[in-house]
């Protein structure tokens, strides 16, 4: 029994652990809602989680262990212990309490070594401050650079960059690319050696270098979502689910970095894109060109999204994303295709081949002058492209040009320029399609 | 996926429809927060019924318009936000979120309907 002052602190003591616990768990919930509870938790707030220990130990794969050692303990607690109220702050502080130990116990070996093995003494961290602070945006932001580093291939950049920042499995990040699972595994495996062993710092870049370090995230995630734009009828519902993730990581990016027009650029981009989705395919899986879309099916929801990010990204400056971006809403905005502003997509693409010359930039501003002021006008655009070597084998060319000459009655040669598309496209439904068209001149 | 976050709020409460700026400032932490995670689409906050509230019912055709307030009812919309999540269980563990910031809230989860639906 307790007596006096020390009793009554204990007695408190206990009364106030639990009003704590009731403010600090939530309410009970079946097993198997519990296990459903953490999965969804972790796949919100992994990232955060991996961010918040990279930061003190410096290391991404340490960091990704060191949070699934955390998931692990909240798989066996939960169930039990009724789920935390603030479940991500749980994962994190306890992250962070294995890698204090970790750092610990390192520091304890390098003392006990003689003074000449130890290279350097470690720094010293205010552990108790590491645990008790508020989840830092940064972070995050950190570990996105981090996995977009340059020094990492594209294809190393997007599978670390699914893993670590969309919570994906090796196996998931697997069947949405169609490469086998241990070809993942060890793409992942071997970035984050790359990465420790380039000692790229966990750090955000500054100066010259961020430009070119921002391109590389930017392009992470556009390559994440062209990939899941080109799923087919049929393909696993990872593929098309990439999307949604690279939209996802957009907008969290543009969360990150409010100031930074492309993003804004490419998250407009990206939304408009994703609007025509339940539109670009017809019954049995056939594309369905832009001009032909029934565009009550477009996803208004995301095009209003895409076009207030395009406004943002407008006001900030813009660049070659933001100019994709207001292409693509040219044709958000009509309400059918007879109503698109060809002449304003056409002046669009000039200013991007100012910023970006590319012979395919070209090839889509010769099809937008035509659509504005005619086929004349479009062929003497196209004109210099005939001898453009990028573009030799390029399908696309003798395509446009044929409907050019079509549209003009210039049937023998249109026939030609379809039939030589014909024999460049890899796709067999295109193909069956060209050759309608070159047949349809006789 | 889609899903739609919808809560319900006692129409008779004063309480419920004047937030204190408290409780508004976790609002917006929390809408910050889902929209910075980018899973939040949109979402909007209603005034109870007795504020410009009214009700078509069709019956065999024919309309009739009732105004608000609406007598019969006693939990009403308070709200909605749409969600772009990868599961249902992440739309629940959102909707837990939200609700923890009332004392007393009811929070339906409805999946928002998709083209391939009806195909």
């Amino acid at each position: 029994m307790w007596t006096g002052a020390r009793g009554r602190r204990r007695a408190q003591g206990i009364r106030h652990e639990l009003c704590t616990r009731a403010e600090r768990y939530r309410g009970p919930v079946a097993a198997t809602e519990t296990n459903q509870t953490i999965e969804a938790v972790w796949r919100i707030e992994a990232a955060r989680v991996i961010a918040g220990v990279a930061r003190l130990v410096g290391d991404l794969g340490l960091a990704e262990e060191l949070a699934q050692d955390a998931l692990v303990a909240a798989l066996e607690q939960w169930p039990s212990e009724g789920v935390p109220r603030n479940p991500g702050a749980w994962l994190t502080t306890t992250a962070k309490r294995r890698a204090i130990d970790q750092i610990r116990r390192r520091e304890r070996f390098e003392r006990s070594l003689p003074d000449l093995v130890v290279p350097e003494t470690a720094e010293t961290t205010d552990f108790d401050a590491v645990l008790q602070e508020e989840p830092i945006p940064d972070d995050l932001l950190r570990l996105i650079f981090t996995a977009c580093h340059p020094v990492l291939s594209a294809e190393a950049r997007v599978a670390l960059t699914l893993r670590l920042l969309g919570g994906l499995t090796t196996d998931e990040i697997a069947r949405a690319f169609l490469v086998p699972s241990p070809t993942i595994g060890q793409r992942i495996s071997r970035a984050k050696k790359t990465l420790a062993e380039a000692r790229v710092p966990f750090e955000l870049p500054v100066g010259a270098d961020r430009t070119e370090r921002l391109d590389s995230v930017l392009e992470v995630i556009y390559l994440i979502f062209n990939e899941g734009y080109s799923a087919t009828a049929g393909d696993d519902w990872l593929r098309p689910a990439l999307c949604e993730e690279a939209l996802r990581l957009g907008r969290i990016l543009a969360g990150l970095m409010p100031a930074e027009p492309e993003v804004h650029g490419l998250v407009a981009l990206l939304e408009i894109q994703a609007s025509r989705t339940p539109a670009r395919t017809g019954p049995s899986g056939e594309p369905i060109l832009l001009l032909e879309q029934d565009r009550r099916r477009w996803d208004r929801l995301l095009i209003s999204r895409g076009l207030a990010a395009l406004q943002k990204a407008e006001a900030l400056g813009g660049g070659t994303y933001t100019l994709q971006a207001a292409i693509a809403a040219c044709h958000a905005r009509a309400r059918t295709a007879e109503e698109t502003d060809w002449a304003e997509i056409a002046a669009l693409y000039a200013r991007l081949a100012e910023r970006a010359p590319s012979p395919v930039v070209e090839l889509n501003r010769a099809v937008a002058v035509s659509m504005a002021e005619g086929p004349v006008a479009g062929l003497a655009v196209l004109e210099p492209l005939l001898a453009e070597p990028a573009l030799r084998h390029y399908h696309l060319l003798p395509s446009v040009r044929g409907d050019l000459l079509a549209r003009l009655g210039r049937a023998p040669e249109a026939k030609a320029e379809f039939e030589r598309a014909a024999e460049l496209t890899r796709n067999e439904r295109e193909r069956i399609l060209l050759l309608d068209r070159a047949a349809a001149c006789d | 996926m889609r899903y739609m976050l919808v809560h319900k709020l006692d129409d008779k409460d004063p309480a419920a429809w004047s937030p204190t700026p408290e409780f508004m400032g976790r609002m917006g932490a929390f809408m910050e927060e889902a929209n910075k995670a980018g899973v939040l689409l949109a979402g909007e906050g209603l005034r109870p019924t007795a504020e410009g509230a009214a009700k078509v019912d069709v019956k065999e055709g024919k309309a009739t318009v009732v105004d608000g307030p609406f007598a019969e009812a006693k939990e009403v919309i308070a709200g909605f936000a749409i969600l772009q999540v990868r599961d249902r269980a992440e739309a629940v563990e959102w909707a837990t979120r939200f609700g923890e910031m009332f004392d007393t809230v009811e929070i339906e989860i409805r999946r928002v309907a998709e083209f391939s639906d009806f195909a």
